[in-house]
């Protein structure tokens, strides 16, 4: 395998909270504490996982929207994690974001135009005011939206429009690497697809590097290549798609996938139901996280954690894994 | 609208087709330009209109039939409104008209100049204890005492150190309304800060000056504006205040306050001198609310597109 696109490495990041009266910091939310995985190019890799477990953290670690607490960020043989202001300044057009909410994420007081020619002004990457122009036309008819849309305002729009200007911009940077955080979450069914397909297209038409963060799981089996899932901070499976959703082997992911509704009308899934909420990030159960909540848990699990182990391209990090098969 | 035509022989009995959309919603025409926001926004309309009338009075009070407001006249003391004396004459034989409408001037740029420099101030103050952690906790404590004094005592005291004038009367007020609006603009800037279009802005490479420029500063002067309108009209009162308990305008520069206060002993035999300055006091405050009630909603974006 040539050099991945993108490699994390052991990243952790760990909020303070309970800032005492002079101002000590008494804890640390564990939002993401050692996670690893790559991506290649023209991958999608699709980060799954319940509310709160660290998913959106990832994604913003690798934008470098905060610095992380340890671990690596290395973008093609390139660490980011600690780049010099300037330097990061210039690896930023590598990577891009949409974000979920299509109402938030984009400035109500600037036209679509000067939204998409942002990020193409600040990189340099428009050679003259008409080249500028040339392009900003030309990422409306990539993203299917009319050119006179230009001139508008983001409240004109509706939300899977505003989703396709998001994604404009993105674009107009011509990154290598896009971080889709919830991407199609706040839309409604039907957009969501227009919205899922567009991404698919432009994956092709780019060769784009995917970072798919979601909780739908219908969603990521239908256009995603691997899927890292995870669990209170790390990850606790990672594998093909193809294997993880007819093959999972970590409890959490079983049950997860139990969970996905079937479109049949009837049809009956038994879903695995766990017990008990998800412990506080802040105080991590020791041992395997997921101890607490496991229904095939031993003692093993809950003194010694569990690391990933691979069985071909499926990674997954669980003690019953080690047992011999049975 | 999509036209589904809907064979009324296909339905069963008994039931009735629903009249179709376009036949329910009458058609809206979208109000453009500076007169189609004026209607569509009343009480900007409204507000607007009043105050410019008023700030009419103050610049051309010398050309509107008025007589020196400072001029004595002791043998036509305490006259009531006539044709002469349209809002009658003060206990100096002084016309009340002509008091009041000079009196305009003094709330007016009181009321403006108190609004612009807080607000310039709060913007300032608020930006940096927005942006700078450190800075943050000294400023907003700084704040949150000049708070504790109710606005009138702090802007009683500072006149105590200085002498009347209308000058003094705008710093003090302005130092007691700049806490309100710091306070404002800190919890505005620290929201956008959180706003995925900022961290957008970043992953695109802007920089944090642009950042600032672009993406928080405007969003910011909509909140402030709305402010500023109430900031200057507490303002207008506060002078009132003042200069009726005698701690602000000089009693040689006719003020709304000063008139009300040199009615007060005759107030329950001559109330026409009370009342016509408390009635331009009341109907100026009520412009300036007014504009900034409509402003609040004019200026929200996502109100912008309401037929």
């Amino acid at each position: 395998m040539s050099v991945p696109l993108l490699q994390v490495n052991d990243l952790k990041k760990h909020f303070p909270v309970n800032k005492g009266l002079f101002g000590r910091q008494t804890e640390f939310v564990y939002a993401v504490d050692g996670v690893s995985f790559e991506i290649a190019r023209g991958e999608t890799l699709s980060l799954v996982g319940e509310s709160g477990c660290g998913k959106s953290t990832v994604g913003r670690a690798i934008l470098r929207l905060f610095d992380v607490t340890s671990g690596q960020v290395v973008l093609d043989g390139q660490r980011i994690d600690d780049a010099h202001p300037s330097t990061m300044r210039q690896l930023r057009q590598r990577i891009q974001v949409v974000f979920q909410d299509p109402f938030s994420s984009l400035n109500p007081r600037m036209r679509v135009r000067d939204i998409l020619a942002e990020p193409i002004r600040n990189f340099g990457l428009a050679k003259s005011a008409t080249d500028l122009e040339t392009r900003v036309t030309a990422l409306m008819d990539t993203v299917r939206l009319p050119r006179e849309a230009l001139n508008r305002r983001p409240h004109e729009f509706s939300g899977g429009q505003r989703q396709r200007i998001g994604i404009a911009r993105a674009l107009a940077a011509e990154p290598e690497l896009i971080v889709c955080d919830e991407a199609v979450s706040a839309l409604d069914v039907s957009v969501k697809a227009q919205i899922v397909n567009l991404l698919q297209d432009l994956q092709r038409e780019f060769g784009l590097a995917l970072l798919f963060i979601s909780h739908d799981l219908a969603i990521v089996e239908h256009m995603t290549h691997r899927v890292a899932v995870m669990y209170l901070g790390k990850i606790v499976e990672i594998a093909p798609r193809r294997e993880i959703f007819a093959a999972p082997r970590h409890p959490y992911t079983k049950a997860l996938l139990s969970a996905v509704p079937l479109p049949e009308p009837g049809a009956k899934r038994n879903p695995i139901i766990l017990g008990g909420d998800v412990p506080s990030p802040i105080n991590p159960p020791k041992g395997c996280r997921f101890h607490t909540r496991c229904p095939f848990v031993f003692d093993r699990c809950r003194t010694e954690e569990p690391h990933l182990r691979s069985e071909g391209e499926q990674w997954v990090a669980c003690h019953l894994d080690a047992l011999p098969a049975g | 609208m999509t036209d589904t035509t809907v064979n009324p022989q296909v339905l069963p009995a008994g039931l009735v087709l629903a009249p179709q959309l376009p036949d329910i919603l009458r058609p809206v025409t979208i109000r453009r330009g500076f007169i189609g926001f004026l209607r569509s926004h009343p009480t900007v309309a409204i507000g607007g209109v009043l105050l410019l009338m008023l700030v009419l009075i103050a610049v051309f009070a010398p050309y509107l039939w008025t007589v020196d407001p400072t001029a004595l006249a002791p043998a036509k003391r305490t006259r009531a409104p006539s044709a002469v004396f349209w809002f009658g004459t003060d206990a100096l034989g002084r016309d009340i008209y002509s008091r009041v409408l000079f009196g305009a001037r003094v709330s007016l740029t009181v009321g403006l100049s108190v609004a612009i420099f807080a607000s310039a101030a709060g913007l300032a103050i608020g930006m940096v204890s927005g942006f700078v952690r450190w800075a943050d906790g000294i400023l907003m404590r700084f704040m949150d005492g000049l708070m504790s004094i109710p606005p009138i005592l702090l802007a009683i005291a500072l006149m105590a150190l200085t002498r009347g004038s209308v000058g003094n009367v705008i710093l003090a007020i302005t130092v007691a309304e700049i806490p309100r609006v710091s306070r404002l603009v800190r919890s505005v800037v620290l929201s956008l800060r959180e706003q995925p279009y900022v961290d957008a802005a970043v992953a695109c490479g802007t920089r944090a000056p642009m950042i600032i420029v672009r993406h928080i500063l405007p969003n910011t002067v909509a909140p402030m504006l709305v402010q500023a309108t109430y900031i200057c009209a507490s303002a207008m009162i506060t002078e009132a205040i003042l200069s009726f308990i005698g701690a602000g305008t000089p009693p040689t520069i006719p003020s709304w306050g000063n008139i009300m206060a040199e009615g007060r002993a005759l107030w329950q035999v001559k109330p026409y001198i009370v009342f016509f300055p408390a009635a331009f006091l009341s109907i100026t405050v009520l412009a300036v609310n007014l504009l900034g009630d409509g402003l609040r909603d004019a200026l929200d974006p996502r109100m912008a597109k309401r037929l």
